[in-house]
């Protein structure tokens, strides 16, 4: 089963990275663009008899190695692609 | 007095902080490896600076898993001094034995170059050598040194006198300018509630020499001595 993990930066932090991209787009042309934040996106293949134990287990590593709480929040989905807000 | 430094597959400042101890400070010191279950019995022990596991994921994120961190953990519990340079904060930071995080630094660049920092606070076994106030002249090389937490978490910090080192001017203003990577409030490093795991960002050990631009650093592994030598820290060897 495969479970994607979005980890990005809480909205009440400054994101040097995104502002950087945003500059950017602009820079090209992309006056629409109003604001880029950057993260990271895992794929977790996991050996897993339901949607529910995957998505159990990919919460955890999120919690635990993935995503840093101080700063970042994430979400996950399973499989179907269905979207959970975790936090 | 014996100083541990540990070594992550990819730290690089291990060298530089064996080299201050040994050579110009004349103390004991040993490598210990990040997956040794043992600190060999230091009196202090130094995270260095580098790029442990690559910097994957996050700094300090995989470093914090290292079997050799439940001992720095029992260490720092016991009251033994732990000192975290640049990714050695870092490590300690993502471990929680110090609050925050760090961001990539505001303006996206690696800074590399010397900056001052202003003593905060000397009662810490790492700073009690300082005076008040004092300006320490020290080199910086790092991408993630946006030193961040909560506002209420910072507040914490302030009145708790933790923050012991503020990114100043050569006049000892604490400005915007004198800040080299976005940190709030210019916090260059910071202490534990018990005041024995300190960490900051800029290399002490990269500043003991004058042939290498400074020696302001020195006083600060020569505070340890000090400060191990007086009894003041209880090590859980």
């Amino acid at each position: 089963m495969r479970a994607r993990v979005f980890v990005t930066l809480k909205p009440s932090v400054f994101d040097p990275q995104g502002a950087t991209v945003a500059d950017a787009l602009h820079t090209l042309g992309y006056a629409a663009v109003q604001g880029v934040r950057q993260g990271k996106y895992f794929e977790l293949d996991i050996d897993a008899g339901t949607p529910e134990d995957a998505r159990r287990l990919a919460s955890e590593a999120a919690d635990k190695l993935l995503a840093n709480p101080v700063i970042e929040s994430y979400r996950i989905e399973v499989d179907s692609g269905a979207a959970e807000a975790v936090r | 007095m014996k100083f541990a430094v540990v070594v992550f597959p990819g730290s690089n400042g291990d060298h530089d902080a064996y080299h201050a101890v040994r050579h110009v400070l004349g103390q004991d010191a040993v490598f210990v490896w990040h997956k040794d279950t043992s600190l060999q019995g230091a009196d202090a022990v130094i995270l260095p600076g580098g790029f442990a596991h690559g910097d994957y994921l996050r700094t300090g994120a995989i470093a914090r898993f290292s079997p050799i961190m439940r001992e720095v953990n029992r260490f720092a519990e016991g009251g033994g001094p732990v000192l975290g340079i640049c990714n050695g904060f870092q490590v300690l930071l993502e471990a929680g034995l110090l609050p925050g995080a760090m961001l990539r630094n505001r303006n996206v660049r690696f800074q590399c170059e010397h900056v001052v920092v202003k003593i905060e606070h000397t009662d810490t076994p790492f700073t009690v050598g300082c005076r008040q106030g004092q300006l320490l002249r020290m080199p910086i090389a790092h991408g993630d040194g946006n030193y961040y937490a909560e506002p209420d978490v910072v507040e914490g910090l302030e009145k708790s006198r933790r923050v012991i080192f503020r990114y100043a001017t050569a006049a000892g203003a604490v400005t915007p300018e004198a800040n080299p990577n976005g940190s709030v409030d210019n916090i260059a490093g910071l202490c534990s509630e018990t005041r024995n795991v300190v960490g900051l960002m800029p290399h002490p050990e990269r500043a003991c020499e004058l042939a290498v631009g400074s020696a302001d650093g020195l006083v600060l592994l020569e505070s340890v001595v000090k400060s191990v030598g007086q009894g003041a820290c209880a090590t859980a060897r």
